[in-house]
């Protein structure tokens, strides 16, 4: 990818040079931590997969694998079930 | 076949305390009374919801760990449905990653009040 940018540098003028941000490795940090079950009950671990109003962080943010957005979905439905994370609230951090 | 569940009910913060231990009391005996065997038993007492349940804004957790038959599942839950004292319960079945997590979570538990 970067090969054809140079190209392109040479023909169009950029006012500030373009950043192209390294593209950081993400990772499942349930398959690196070994963790295999994700509780319900622990609402502060659930609140690293919330943003601010409380919605689930798609796996595209987080990094996660399909099978353990599952398990973490699920457990965010059930804490919010038993009132433990709000459904839907502002500034939740 | 004894399966494990884990079953954690929210009672309203109206109640005083001897009603509170009376509701858990009455369902840890609804439990043993129907070849159920209780695992495990912790309360959190008065927490504040993340949204209001039936204008309260706060409750009595109570959280039971238990084997039992899956019949008896549908007999705890009618229980729950009944007792106006409980504003909401959540049964769940645990598998064999959640009864490992338990236990380490009941060991470092100990741990600490160990210390």
């Amino acid at each position: 990818m970067s090969t054809n940018s140079s190209l392109s540098n040479n023909e169009i003028r950029y006012l500030n040079p373009p950043t192209v941000d390294v593209k950081k490795k993400k990772y499942c940090r349930f398959k690196k931590a070994g963790i295999k079950y994700v509780d319900y009950k622990d609402a502060e671990f659930l609140k690293k997969f919330l943003n601010e109003q409380g919605k689930i962080l798609p796996r595209r943010l987080t990094g996660t694998s399909l099978k353990f957005q599952h398990k973490v979905s699920q457990a965010i439905k059930r804490a919010r079930h038993l009132a433990l994370l709000p459904y839907v609230t502002d500034l939740l951090k | 076949m004894l399966k494990q569940y884990e079953t954690v009910f929210i009672a309203t913060p109206v109640l005083s305390d001897s009603q509170i231990k009376e509701a858990v009391k009455k369902y840890r005996d609804f439990i043993t009374e129907n070849s159920g065997e209780i695992v495990h038993e912790e309360s959190w007492g008065l927490k504040k919801l993340a949204y209001p349940i039936q204008k309260k804004t706060t409750g009595f957790y109570n959280l039971i760990e238990f084997k039992a038959p899956p019949t008896l599942i549908e007999k705890l839950e009618i229980q729950y449905r009944r007792d106006e004292r409980v504003i909401r319960y959540l049964t769940f079945s645990m598998d064999n990653h959640a009864v490992e997590y338990a236990e380490k979570r009941r060991n470092n538990k100990n741990e600490k009040k160990g210390e």
